[in-house]
């Protein structure tokens, strides 16, 4: 139910609704691109970045959030940590357990290494189970490698790697085939063609999805099999810092007991980095569609231990998160409402952007249209968002599409009595992914001997800008790679003495550079949601202030 | 249009506190002080990490949700169950039937349900569960898996089974048998992948691996869009 006073712009959605659904919004000219991101997209906002004053990528731009914590003090002093008390010894540790790590877990696993996965919240309790609209892959016959490739490099901004978009568009049907061999049960029609659905900058219909659930289905999958082929895991149990050795490879790392603080030690001759993405630390102030978890904690491993980082200046913000009601302010609205046909629309009931262009250019014509033009409706918390005028989905596409292709956004909003199937719903973008990441070849190998990343955390493959179902086809992809290459390399691998010299060198630096009292201790391992005891004292609800995602007014 | 902040009153783990109307049972705990480290994972509905039970103060009746979706009420009484392990099968996906008979043999006690709905009743996400367990019962593991498609796996239904049953994991295993072997096979998929296998794409690709940007601009414009409807 929507307050009443926005009864009235949601009238004007319905009134323009049979005009706007025999409308095509052109398309976007280049020309009228550049612009509209340079002046409203928060990437190109000057104050939100800054250089790196230390590391690999000293002098690089990033989000001050980021650099923050890129340029963080260590949780562990070097001196106090006995290097000869392993507590688990394995060939592969992988860290993290989204789709990416199950993924090398399980290919590490399967090219005879010894596996121990770590992660930070329960096995799978990541970005990939959030994700509803889809996976891509150009499997139909009117689509080919190169139309995928294309668009993925023109999302890109023309900056992706080309050879990690080619490992992408080439391993892409053999990774939804490997799934359904998992068990994976994808939407199909019934004489078994892949029901597939475009998505924005993508010229073909290539989104393979199980209901909006896609994510959830693929990580409750590799979950259970990892389980299945009795993969060592460790749930709550974050890695706080990499360990190297005096040939300057990879030989481990220090987990921590998230609840009792104990430290165990990890060595392992290869190590698979797959922490996802930095969502949590609401770059600009920005809410986030993120898991509890999202906080760049495996950049900030690797770049310590000297990996090199690409693209860290560019953040996805996504879209359409919701706007309202508050309880769920910056979830994901999926990209599959504007895919199944619901158009984007102003306080007049207009359009304003031809609602399927890539994600940055339609997230920059939302800002636009609120805080540019002003012709947002704002909400009674003092948000501002747009329409996303869901009830011509049933009209396009027949009655009871709605409830069948998008359950998850039904009961999303119908637990606030908004029926998405007869009432718009209100959205602004919201800080979805983290575009660039660690630097990788196509074996997901980094710049560090030892030390291999792929998905989320990675960088390259989507350039400055990833498009719809291109990440969840990342984590499967360079996971499997990953873990392959990571197994062959334990296996040739000679390690030396383990050492935290790369920690004291870090210090030093930071010491060097005058900033290390001024900087965090990092990685971040969870944000701080819960309100501080002193907090009682302060008017607290009388300003504005933020909990968790939450921002009262 | 900012308006006032209404305050009601809710009790954790007993002790009574005051939070902001508007505010998820989430949210309410981390503003009471709360840090977060299980009960807590996607914050969204998917994950099924913050499965919650409560109460009213003058209603003892439980009821079932997940912290991250349900909205605060006054007099709530609540509190954090954390996920606990629950008997799982282990497997290779490869060696089964897709029937009935693999089911019950993987787990017997799926013969002691006696349809209480329980696990109908306790379900946040509102599934029919007492029904895809007698799906799975009769063999039906292709309406097991449609009618369980959208469980989360927060592990209520299995915290409030009579009979300990594992409703959960009973149908993460229709759902698997049903992706693997019953749904129809994509021609066009193994197609495509033996098109890749025989190198058809290598040349193209390499060429446009290549291509100066102004080309691949020129290309990336000109490319044909295929109506999404
Ligand atoms: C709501 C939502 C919807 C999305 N929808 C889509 C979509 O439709 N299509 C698409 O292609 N992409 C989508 N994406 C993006 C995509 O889902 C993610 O980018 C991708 O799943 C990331 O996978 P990952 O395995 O790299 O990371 P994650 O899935 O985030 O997994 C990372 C894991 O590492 C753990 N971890 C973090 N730090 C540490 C540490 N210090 N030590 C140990 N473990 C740690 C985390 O707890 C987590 O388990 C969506 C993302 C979100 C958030
Ligand atoms: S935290 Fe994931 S369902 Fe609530």
């Amino acid at each position: 139910m929507y307050p009443a006073y926005m009864e009235e712009s949601k009238h004007k959605v319905e009134v323009t609704r049979e005009k706007r659904l025999k409308e095509t919004f052109p398309r976007i000219t280049d020309e009228e691109k550049t612009p509209l991101l340079q002046q409203y997209h928060p990437d190109f906002i000057e104050e939100g970045m800054r250089e790196l004053l230390a590391g690999p990528n000293k002098g690089d731009r990033t989000p001050n959030e980021m650099a923050e914590l890129l340029e963080g003090n260590s949780r562990v002093d070097p001196d106090k940590v006995d290097l000869d008390k392993i507590d688990y010894d394995v060939d592969v540790l992988i860290i993290g357990c989204g789709g990416a790590g199950a993924s090398a877990a399980l290919l590490a696993q399967e090219n005879g290494a010894n596996v121990l996965l770590a992660t930070k919240l329960r096995l799978g309790d990541a970005n990939t189970v959030g994700a509803q609209a889809g996976t891509q892959a150009a499997d139909r016959p009117n689509d080919s490698l190169t139309i995928h490739y294309l668009d993925t490099i023109g999302g890109g901004r023309f900056t992706n790697v080309p050879e990690l978009v080619e490992s992408l568009v080439k391993d892409a049907p053999s990774v939804i085939k490997w799934l359904e061999e998992l068990g994976v049960c994808w939407d199909k029609n019934p004489d078994g063609t892949m029901h597939e659905l475009s998505g924005g900058g993508a010229s073909r219909l290539r989104l393979h999805s199980c209901r909006d659930y896609t994510g959830l289905e693929e990580m409750r999958v590799l979950r259970d099999e990892v389980k299945n082929r009795q993969i060592d895991y460790l749930e709550f149990s974050p890695a706080i810092e990499l360990i190297m050795d005096n040939k300057g490879q990879i030989a481990g790392a220090i987990l921590v007991n998230l609840e009792t603080n104990e430290l165990s030690l990890v060595r392992a001759k290869a190590v698979v980095m797959a922490t996802g993405g930095m969502g949590r630390l609401h770059i600009q102030g920005f809410p986030t569609t993120n898991h509890y978890g999202a906080t760049a904690d495996g950049l900030v491993l690797a770049y310590r231990a000297g990996a090199e980082l690409i693209f860290i200046d560019t953040m996805q913000y996504h879209p359409t998160g919701a706007a309202y009601p508050v309880q769920i302010l910056g979830q994901l609205v999926t990209e599959k409402v504007r895919t199944l046909g619901a158009q984007l629309v102003n306080i007049d009931g207009d359009q304003f952007i031809m609602p399927l262009e890539p994600r940055d250019v339609v997230a920059s014509a939302i800002i636009r249209e609120c805080q540019g033009r002003h012709k947002g409706i704002e909400t009674p918390t003092g948000e501002v968002g747009v329409w996303l005028d869901s009830p011509m989905i049933d009209i396009i596409r027949g009655e009871g599409t709605v409830a069948r292709e998008l359950p998850a956004m039904v009961r999303q909003f119908s637990r606030f009595n908004i029926d998405i199937a007869k009432e718009p719903m209100l959205v602004y973008p919201t800080l979805h992914y983290q575009n660039g990441g660690i630097k990788i070849d196509t074996d997901g190998a980094t710049t560090v001997p030892g030390l291999f990343a792929a998905g989320e955390v990675e960088g390259g493959v989507h350039g400055k800008n990833r498009l719809i179902g291109n990440s969840t086809l990342d984590i499967f992809v360079f996971g499997r790679r990953a873990g392959r290459a990571a197994a062959q390399y334990a296996n040739k691998v000679k390690l030396g003495s383990p050492t935290l010299d790369h920690v004291r060198r870090w210090q030093r630096e930071l010491e060097q550079a005058g900033i290390a009292k001024l900087r965090p201790i990092s990685p971040k391992l969870l944000p701080d949601y819960a309100r501080q005891p002193y907090d009682y004292l302060t008017g607290y609800t009388r300003e504005k202030l933020t909990i968790g995602q939450v921002k009262l007014a | 249009m900012a308006e006032q902040v209404q305050m009601i009153d809710i009790y954790i783990m007993g002790k009574h506190y005051q939070v902001p109307e508007g505010l998820t049972i989430l949210t309410a705990l981390e503003y009471c002080g709360y840090r977060m480290i299980r009960g807590c994972g996607c914050r969204a509905g998917f994950c099924g990490a913050c499965a919650t039970v409560y109460n009213f103060k003058n209603d003892p009746q439980l009821r079932y949700d997940l912290a991250c979706q349900k909205t605060v009420e006054q007099d709530m009484y609540l509190t954090q169950i954390p996920f606990f392990p629950a008997a799982k099968a282990l497997y290779n996906l490869e060696e089964l039937k897709p029937d009935g008979e693999q089911v019950l043999a993987l787990y017997p006690d799926l013969e002691k349900c006696f349809g209480c709905n329980t696990c109908t009743k306790t379900c946040p996400q509102d599934l029919e569960v007492m029904w895809f367990m007698s799906d799975a019962l009769r063999g039906d593991i292709r309406e097991v898996a449609n009618k369980s498609f959208d469980c989360v796996m927060c592990g209520l239904c299995a915290a409030r089974c009579p009979q300990g049953l594992v409703p959960y994991n009973y149908a993460l295993l229709c759902r698997r048998l049903y992706g693997h072997y019953l749904a129809p096979a994509s021609k066009h998929l193994e197609d495509r992948i033996a098109e890749i296998e025989a190198g058809k794409f290598d040349a193209e690709i390499e060429e446009l691996k290549r291509m100066d940007e102004s080309e691949l601009r020129r290309r990336y414009a000109q490319r044909e869009i295929e109506p999404a409807y």
